[in-house]
């Protein structure tokens, strides 16, 4: 078959269409960032999750350590359980502390990871003990709400 | 009496539609069953794939930078009554991806090329082209409607992702380069904030519908057109208006099954 100009515009064409859906994966979606096929699974309770979601960050000192993948309601201890998974690079001792931040005033949520100071790391399938919540803030406009009613009238 | 006359009109144009649908049914699904014998003679593919899909790159891209960069605009005043500035990659990226990208490029592909598909088919068979065929035994459906159906549908998810990339990048111009929101949060947003399945794979999926829809529509029209020059030009009119329609109605029905809200 000969070869015409036809066939090499219609080349680009084709070529420019799919360098354009590799560019929208890599660089605008999130296919090029995170790579979760070598981690380690967690899980952690918590009182309240606020408006956690799955595919949630995880970051420890700022740095993106993981996502969190699950997020289901314990029904024995009335908790909600987040499943975490974490860059089998990046190893966290036992005792490490969960918390449940914000960025920004109102950003999105994510799980703030601070490691202590055990020896022995964790492992796939463990539990992260120590949680803290997440702070909701109508509980927090509550709690000043009340103080301030208690204190005596001046 | 006039009431009576109305009520009679009102079940004729019913009627005639409902007929319309189902003669476009079957010119869809010969469309299809022909097809085979349309890939064997790719050359007519790779040829239309040229006057659907190459002649629309240039309004692709000058359209999608130009609301790319309006987003950018656009978005920078109202993020920053909140304060919120650095999400503006976020919010360019996610409205090109799911709605713009390929609502936008099936609009303008419905205009650019669908109406130049009826206008094409319609003087085909106005000057008896289409008869002269069947004459010669040649299938006009696997012929001419395969190659351009084909075409159509493969040109379209390309064309709405190049719209997509174009305009991020008619944001970046605007919301980086000329108002000076930090570069490193552009791209860091707008990559935690578009999923590749969530938005990008639904993006394509929904422009492949619009692809199969507008091109249906177009040959369709051009198909049974009248071979009148008059007949010709309603067709091209309904082409446009018809599929436009269409595709703002079936976004609707398409983001509502996709983007429930999680």
């Amino acid at each position: 078959m000969e070869r015409t100009t036809l066939d090499l515009w219609v080349g680009i064409f084709v070529v420019a269409g799919i360098a354009s859906l590799v560019m929208l994966a890599m660089k605008v979606g999130n296919l090029g960032t995170y790579n979760v096929s070598d981690a380690y699974q967690v899980h952690a309770y918590f009182t309240n999750i606020g408006g956690l979601k799955p595919k949630a960050s995880i970051k420890s000192a700022g740095v993106l350590v993981g996502r969190v993948t699950d997020i289901t309601l314990d029904t024995e201890r009335y908790q909600a359980k987040v499943v975490m998974s974490l860059d089998k690079r990046y190893l966290f001792p036992k005792d490490t502390f969960a918390n449940i931040l914000t960025s920004g005033l109102l950003g999105e949520q994510y799980i703030g990871l601070m490691p202590g100071g055990d020896d022995q790391m964790l492992k796939n399938g463990e539990q992260l003990k120590k949680t803290q919540s997440a702070i909701v803030l109508e509980d927090m406009i509550g709690k000043f709400i009340y103080n301030k009613a208690e204190e005596p009238a001046k | 009496m006039p009431a009576d006359k109305a009520i009679k009109g009102i079940g004729h144009r019913v009627i005639d539609a409902v007929w319309r649908i189902g003669k476009a049914s079957r010119f869809f699904f010969l469309a299809l069953l022909y097809s085979g014998s349309g890939f064997r003679r790719f050359h007519l593919i790779i040829k239309e794939l040229f006057s659907t899909g190459v002649m629309s790159l240039i309004i692709i891209i000058v359209a999608g930078l130009f609301v790319g960069m309006v987003l950018g605009l656009q978005g920078y005043e109202t993020l920053k009554r909140y304060g919120s500035e650095s999400a503006l990659g976020g919010m360019v990226a996610l409205s090109l991806v799911r709605e713009l990208g390929p609502v936008m490029a099936a609009l303008l592909f419905a205009s650019r090329a669908g109406s130049a598909m009826t206008a094409e088919i319609g003087l085909m068979k106005a000057t008896e082209q289409i008869s002269a065929m069947e004459m010669m035994a040649v299938n006009p459906i696997a012929r001419i409607v395969a190659p351009r159906f084909w075409a159509g549908v493969i040109s379209m998810p390309l064309l709405a992702a190049m719209f997509s990339a174009v305009g991020v990048f008619g944001g970046y111009f605007v919301g980086v380069v000329q108002i000076g929101v930090d570069e490193g949060s552009f791209w860091s947003q707008m990559q935690a904030a578009v999923d590749f399945r969530e938005d990008i794979l639904n993006g394509v999926i929904k422009s492949f519908v619009f692809g199969i829809v507008v091109t249906v529509i177009a040959l369709f029209e051009g198909y049974d057109a009248p071979p009148t020059a008059e007949g010709v030009s309603g067709a091209t009119t309904r082409t446009v208006v018809t599929s436009s329609l269409a595709i703002l109605m079936l976004d609707f029905v398409l983001t509502a099954i996709m983007f429930r809200g999680s």
